[in-house]
């Protein structure tokens, strides 16, 4: 609905801003703070022949940190009667909901297993508990903005370019940097703190670049949303996801069936069994590095798309990485993966029951309590870790 | 470019209310990474217990300075414990994830809007000071005294921030040293050499780690505490994970395992960032760097932070004062 008149306030009546809506009826405004707005629509700015469902006008939403909140008018011709409301409702809203978050839960757990896998098997086959990871995932999104918007390319080949550039710079890394570390026999506890300088190092170098500001790509930003069963979303979804599951899939037959991928699952069990075997253990973990920064990038890329670019998005879903990672067993590939999809769902379908911006400690708590019943994690060998 | 502000910034720093806090905070990692071996990195969340705890204690229970104090230190001991009983156990790395993720649990509760009414969301609480700036000796005024052209002078508040929290470091100081020379102070760093050594002798590792734990949270506490005193808020985004990344810089930087280390570390650390901020964006200002503006030039001293700390670790593992064989890292 075109030029419909829309006040935001805050809860106690200070204005925050008046909008109209566009060609295609939506709007947004920016808010400063979390908590509770009143958001109120001019009636009188309604067609003539419209009104509200439902009556009321007014909207109370709650809006949380980083997230944005939907509010919806649904309008219909004057007089109608409200039984469509009923004949629309024949399943219950929870279980419609249940679905909904189900799927933005694999979505979410899809893409932390991407950047989870490159983590765990570089923490298999180095030992090295790498925070600087997320700068990792934030490097793809940024390298993608970079090509998308600085050189006006369009998003797909952009991204693509961004994710060899991000696998290119994940192999020198190795070579220039972690490689020698190793061979100066720095140990894991070191090379651990020394991950949270380059973690920082990162972080602000990407903060002199990209600024401290949010951003969207060129392409796909603002999509309407299509119905699927009970599932409403933007097709840039549900085609992220598909290629995220390609991805996993390809990445998984990889370490399944061909010589490089054995080695490095030779690597991440016993290096040194590994080098007496015959196998090149440093080139083993360079594919690594290289693969993990690349698909490390691709997550950054995807979640850059479901959300937006900030040069801390990397930092801010370390954790959630991390909670993947342990919960299916460091240094296990398929338990990165199981663990990032278990801590994805739960993340969004806690939502039903947990406000929104308290899902994450709902995450991190799971984590641990399993780490106390099952210190190895879900997929994680036996062994002696205290 | 106004090099005596830079000087008279860059030298208060050495001793200014951020290195008080930090140091404060750094001496309880430094009983638990230096001392004992735990890669506690979720020291700033035992800042957060306390200065919330004294907060809201004052704020919203309307109850004295002093209650809330108390309130703080008890809550940092149960935080301790809380902490402790999931993640002792576990090994170094493990112990890392989980105290981080502990610490975001704390951050997060205290910034949601749900608790807002006792936490106060993302702006956090303020106007708890007053029974602490009642008990200042200090009349109005300025104290100080010129350094040639630099003049050096804190109001009667910091005077009073500044002079309890030092005696805070002091005392703290004393009781690592003390301890640490102690067979108790002998159990903890066998632990951090060899646990089953330890376990093999009869000690029981999980409690005397345990109270490794609560001694560092404890001073570790009272930063938290003169965070509150000193801006007279406490929000939660201060106690983020960085601060405990910096925080294990100024460990690093002054020497683990060295009584002094952390209160050297967090001066360095401080006069280093304050005095690179000040002719950063005096360059800036005066038009001498023109490639960066006032805010890239904030992000560039993090960025040297970060660079600085591999380097350290790298180059100079044993920091200042540490001895290379005592802080053998990797020995765990």
């Amino acid at each position: 609905m075109n030029g419909a008149k829309i006040a935001v306030t805050t809860e106690d009546g200070q204005a925050v801003e008046e909008v109209t809506t566009n060609a295609e009826g939506s709007w947004t405004v920016q808010v400063d703070k979390p908590g509770k707005y009143k958001v109120t629509l001019d009636v009188s700015s309604l067609p003539q022949n419209a009104e509200v469902r439902g009556g009321s006008n007014v909207r109370t939403p709650t809006v949380y940190e980083g997230n944005c909140s939907a509010v919806l008018y649904a309008l219909q011709p004057k007089g109608a009667a409200n039984q469509d409301q009923a004949a629309g409702g024949g399943e219950s809203p929870f279980w419609t909901q249940a679905a909904q978050l189900t799927f933005e839960g694999l979505n979410l757990g899809l893409i932390i297993a991407l950047a989870a896998l490159g983590l765990s098997l570089i923490y298999g086959t180095t030992g090295l508990t790498n925070f600087a990871h997320g700068e990792l995932v934030t490097l793809g999104a940024i390298l993608a903005y970079a090509f998308n918007i600085g050189f006006g390319l369009h998003l797909i080949p952009a991204a693509v370019i961004a994710v060899i550039v991000a696998g290119i710079l994940g192999y020198l890394q190795d070579r220039l940097f972690w490689g020698q570390l190793r061979r100066r026999g720095t140990g894991t506890i070191a090379m651990m703190i020394i991950s949270i300088g380059v973690a920082l190092f990162l972080r602000y170098v990407f903060l002199i670049f990209f600024g401290g500001q949010t951003e969207a790509y060129a392409q796909y930003t603002a999509q309407p949303g299509v119905e699927i069963g009970p599932i409403s979303a933007a097709p840039k979804n549900f085609v992220a996801m598909g290629i995220e599951l390609a991805v996993l899939i390809i990445v998984g037959f990889a370490l399944l069936r061909t010589r490089t991928g054995k080695a490095a699952r030779a690597v991440a069990d016993n290096p040194a069994l590994a080098a007496s075997s015959g196998i090149n253990v440093d080139r083993v973990i360079r594919i690594i590095w290289a693969g993990g920064g690349a698909i490390a990038a691709l997550s950054g890329i995807l979640l850059g798309l479901s959300q937006n670019l900030k040069y801390t998005m990397g930092q801010d879903i370390l954790l959630l990485i991390f909670a993947g990672v342990t919960l299916g067993g460091l240094g296990t590939a398929f338990g990165a993966l199981v663990g990032s999809l278990a801590v994805g769902l739960f993340i969004q379908v806690s939502t039903l029951w947990v406000p929104p911006e308290l899902k994450s400690v709902g995450a991190l708590a799971v984590l641990i309590i399993v780490l106390l019943v099952r210190p190895q994690g879900i997929l994680g060998r036996r062994e002696r870790i205290g | 470019m106004d090099w005596i502000t830079i000087i008279s910034t860059t030298v208060k720093a050495a001793i200014n209310v951020e290195t008080v806090l930090y140091a404060l905070a750094a001496i309880g990692i430094n009983v638990h990474f230096g001392y004992t071996g735990l890669l506690n990195f979720g020291q700033a969340a035992f800042m957060g217990v306390a200065g919330y705890g004294l907060a809201v204690t004052v704020t919203v229970l309307g109850l004295p300075f002093w209650v809330g104090v108390i309130v703080g230190l008890i809550s940092a001991v149960i935080m301790a414990i809380l902490l402790g009983i999931p993640t002792l156990h576990l090994r170094a790395d493990y112990l890392a994830i989980v105290t981080i993720a502990a610490a975001e649990i704390v951050r997060l509760v205290f910034r949601s809007v749900q608790f807002k009414s006792v936490f106060g969301g993302s702006d956090g609480r303020r106007g708890f000071t007053d029974g602490f700036y009642a008990l200042n000796p200090f009349p109005e005024g300025n104290y100080g005294f010129n350094l040639g052209p630099v003049p050096l002078f804190f109001n009667s508040r910091s005077m009073w921030v500044l002079t309890v929290g030092w005696l805070l470091i002091a005392l703290c100081c004393g009781l690592v040293y003390l301890l640490m020379k102690s067979p108790w102070g002998r159990v903890l760093k066998a632990i951090r050499e060899d646990e089953d050594a330890v376990r093999s002798l009869g000690k029981s590792v999980f409690s005397y780690k345990m109270q490794s734990l609560i001694l560092g949270g404890v001073i570790g506490c009272l930063g938290g505490f003169i965070y509150g005193l000193a801006y007279g808020s406490v929000q939660p985004d201060v106690f983020g994970t960085e601060t405990t990344f910096y925080l294990y810089t100024m460990v690093i930087l002054g020497g683990a395992a060295r009584v002094l280390g952390p209160v050297v570390g967090a001066m360095l650390f401080w006069v280093l960032l304050v005095l690179l901020n000040g002719v950063l964006s005096e360059a800036v200002g005066a038009g001498v760097i023109t490639f960066i503006d006032t805010n890239q030039a904030g992000a560039l001293r993090y960025v040297l932070v970060g660079l600085g700390l591999i380097l350290l670790l790298i180059f100079r593992p044993q920091g200042i004062f540490g001895d290379k064989r005592e802080i053998a890292i990797d020995a765990r």
